[in-house]
């Protein structure tokens, strides 16, 4: 679920507050929007993908991080260098090749449809 | 960085009036909306969400069912569908299927969608990254002329004197719950199958709300028994593509082995053993050498295992199975006609939201013919509504509209005290657990049914209304589409005593060539089923075959 929005990354542009697409935040009058509705968070990670200055975290749980969670601690995020990891992945943001053109899920689905004979372990 | 400037992009206003609207924004609404476009009509589509990150696709990504013309290989992929298929499919929507993704496909590449390339200089165009595919139909769906209304539900269906679809009515979640209205020619719904909420990857927009809207009409579904198909998750979190666990070994917790890759009947029990215990999983089958393709493949399925710092190769990690519901499942509304419309007059039906039977069968199409078919409905649905909208008299223009929705709605009592949330809980109690919905025997069924049916009278006669929330709604109208959904569900299991495909019947674990026919469901207030009369239209049929019981 989303836990942090960093308030020194965030430049208010309200992108993640268009594109959530169980509506989770809120505009706010003045600095970043809030996590309104946590709860409606379904950790499907868009908000990091679209949001243009890396300031979205959110944790890979189906629930809320628990108390004192690095998951939700900004600064032991900035350390693990975690905020905008999906993009990257993507390939998203000025002077990246997209990652799907590194897709090769070709293989795999051949690979599925006639799964190798198992090697003796 | 406060103080800095706020902008948002402008809201487009929603136009009082199109020939063709759709309601969602998935790949299949989005298809559907450039088939109407090209085809001159005007277009609003609106979405719960956001087209573009809104749904299962944008979320998950999709291989497709992607075969080239000529040569033998559509027609033995073909075969070995019917078989695996169950003998519900139906060869002629097969390979039409197939052509229209080759071309749709191709015109991904005009638009420049970023494929890999192989050595040779080819691209390799048989999969889809969700964000970048859906990123690209927004913009030409945008580009075609069409008014893209977005973290706009529809709630319900409006209809002529003639009892044709007319247009349909929802909320701006995001403009203080503010009422919409689009008059139309034509509704096409791709607003995505049912996942219960369950949580797995990107689906709790897929509640089937547009299932119910067109059942409030009269419309009749089919295959809703072959819905519970279920994802495998790590047990912290959501994410359920299931690709990667074909490199999985999985085992008990006292590290017995149960079952290693993807095999049907492996991953069966699996599903057996986890009824009783926590089961885990480990991606060691998987060579050093080919984990970064896995990863670049795939990066949303390692993202969570990376951020959470467990390394899926080298250590086993507990999972769970999550419901897929019709996403990954195959039940939806009968279509009618090549053009997808559903037995309602007016109203058209792609993607999830239909029943993916034809080209599916009774077992998942998800990983492959899924994708496919939410292109091809799509863009068969648009070209059939635009002309319907185009031949049909003028005065659906002035005619006096009436409202299709009722539970949620228009309450038929007094207010109960019941919440929404309380009746989508009592619904997941029933549908969620692999030992109700994945095991399933008659008693079992009756047992939910019975459950959910006493539900049914209260939900229809009003659940208690938090005033000044518009959300609670559009909660209502969700809870009510799901508890439809479950009904449907159910019923449609008890009348196949039989195991075919996904459906598994631990009471009746044989298949039985008389039930090669497909079932019809429907009904609000009394849910009814019908084996459908025709035999599914095959190469061959299954008395010919041995049956496979797996
Ligand atoms: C984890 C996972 C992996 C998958 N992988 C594959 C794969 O590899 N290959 C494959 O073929 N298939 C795959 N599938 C299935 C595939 O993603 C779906 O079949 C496909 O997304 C269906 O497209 P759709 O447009 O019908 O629905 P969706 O993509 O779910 O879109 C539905 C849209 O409707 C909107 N909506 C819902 N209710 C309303 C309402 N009331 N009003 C307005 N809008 C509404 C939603 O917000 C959403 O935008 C996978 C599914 C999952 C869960
Ligand atoms: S998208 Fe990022 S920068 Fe924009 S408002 Fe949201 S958090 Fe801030
Ligand atoms: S992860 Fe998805 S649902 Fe959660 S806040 Fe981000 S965009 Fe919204």
């Amino acid at each position: 679920m989303i836990e942090v929005i960093s308030d020194s990354r965030c430049v208010d542009c309200g992108i993640c507050v268009d594109v959530c697409p169980t509506n989770v935040f809120d505009l706010s009058a003045d600095g970043p929007p809030v996590i309104a509705r946590q709860s409606d968070c379904q950790t499907c990670f868009m908000c990091e993908a679209y949001c243009p200055t890396d300031a979205l975290f959110v944790a890979p749980l189906a629930g809320p991080a628990p108390t004192g969670s690095p998951l939700a601690d900004e600064a032991a995020l900035e350390a693990q260098n975690r905020f905008g990891e999906y993009r990257r992945w993507l390939g998203w943001g000025h002077g990246r090749t997209p990652g799907s053109r590194r897709d090769q899920n070709h293989v795999f689905t051949a690979r599925a449809l006639s799964p190798p004979k198992r090697a003796g372990r | 960085m406060t103080g800095g400037p706020r902008r948002r992009s402008p809201s487009v206003a929603i136009p009082a009036e199109s020939d063709v609207l759709v309601l969602g924004g998935g790949p299949a609404g989005t298809w559907a909306a450039l088939g109407a476009a090209s085809r001159g009509a005007r277009v609003t589509l609106v979405d719960k969400g956001y087209c573009g990150t809104s749904g299962s696709t944008a979320a998950a990504g999709n291989n497709l069912w992607y075969l080239p013309p000529g040569g033998p290989a559509r027609e033995k992929a073909v075969a070995a569908r019917e078989i695996s298929g169950g003998y519900l499919t139906d060869r002629r929507w097969m390979f039409r299927l197939l052509d229209q993704t080759w071309d749709a496909v191709g015109q991904l590449a005009d638009w420049g969608y970023p494929f890999p390339t192989s050595d040779d200089g080819t691209q390799r165009r048989a999969s889809l990254q969700g964000p970048e595919y859906m990123r690209l139909m927004r913009r030409r769906v945008r580009r075609a002329g069409v008014a893209v209304i977005d973290q706009s539900p529809a709630l319900e269906l409006l209809v002529d004197p003639d009892g044709v679809v007319t247009g349909a009515a929802g909320l701006r979640r995001q403009h203080a719950g503010e009422r919409w209205e689009v008059r139309a020619g034509a509704v096409i719904l791709a607003t995505g199958g049912c996942a219960f909420r369950s949580g797995a990857l990107g689906l709790n927009v897929d509640t089937g709300d547009g299932a119910l809207m067109a059942a409030e009409l009269g419309a009749d579904l089919s295959g809703m028994e072959f819905s519970c198909q279920y994802g495998i998750a790590p047990a912290f979190g959501a994410q359920t593509k299931g690709l990667m666990y074909q490199f999985a070994t999985f085992t008990a917790a006292d590290g017995t082995e149960l079952a290693c890759g993807l095999r049907p009947g492996g991953v069966l029990e699996v599903q057996r053993a986890a009824l009783y215990s926590q089961v885990y999983a480990q991606l060691d089958l998987a060579e050093p050498g080919i984990r970064s393709a896995m990863r670049w493949s795939q990066p949303n399925f390692f993202l969570p295992f990376d951020k959470i710092g467990v390394d899926p190769f080298a250590r086993r990690f507990p999972i769970r199975f999550v419901l897929e519901g019709t996403v990954r499942g195959t039940g939806g509304l009968r279509l009618v006609d090549d053009g997808c419309a559903t037995a309602v007059p007016g109203l058209f039906a792609a993607g999830d939201a239909a029943s993916r039977e034809p080209v599916t069968g009774a077992v998942s199409g998800g990983g492959s013919h899924n994708g496919s078919w939410a292109i091809a409905s799509g863009s068969w649905a648009g070209a059939a509504a635009a002309r319907f909208a185009s031949t049909r008299a003028g005065q659906w223009r002035t005619a006096p509209l009436a409202h299709g929705g009722g539970p949620g709605l228009r309450p038929r009592a007094a207010r109960g005290d019941l919440r929404a949330d309380d009746v989508v809980e009592a619904v997941q109690d029933r549908v969620l657990p692999l030992r109700h919905n994945r095991f399933r025997t008659a008693a079992d069924l009756r047992e939910s049914l019975t459950v959910l049916d006493a539900l049914w009278p209260v939900v229809a006669g009003g659940l208690t209304a938090a005033d000044g929330d518009p959300r609670s709604v559009l909660r209502t109208r969700e809870a009510t589409a799901m508890l439809a959904h479950a009904r449907w569900m159910y019923r449609s299991a008890l009348a196949r005593p039989e195991t075919r495909g996904m459906h598994l019947r631990d009471d009746s674990p044989q298949t039985t060539p008389a039930f090669a026919r497909r079932i019809r469901v429907g009904g609000l207030d009394e849910v009814w089923t019908a084996l459908d009369v025709a035999p599914p239209a095959l190469l061959r049929t299954e008395e010919t075959e041995e049956t496979a019981v797996p």
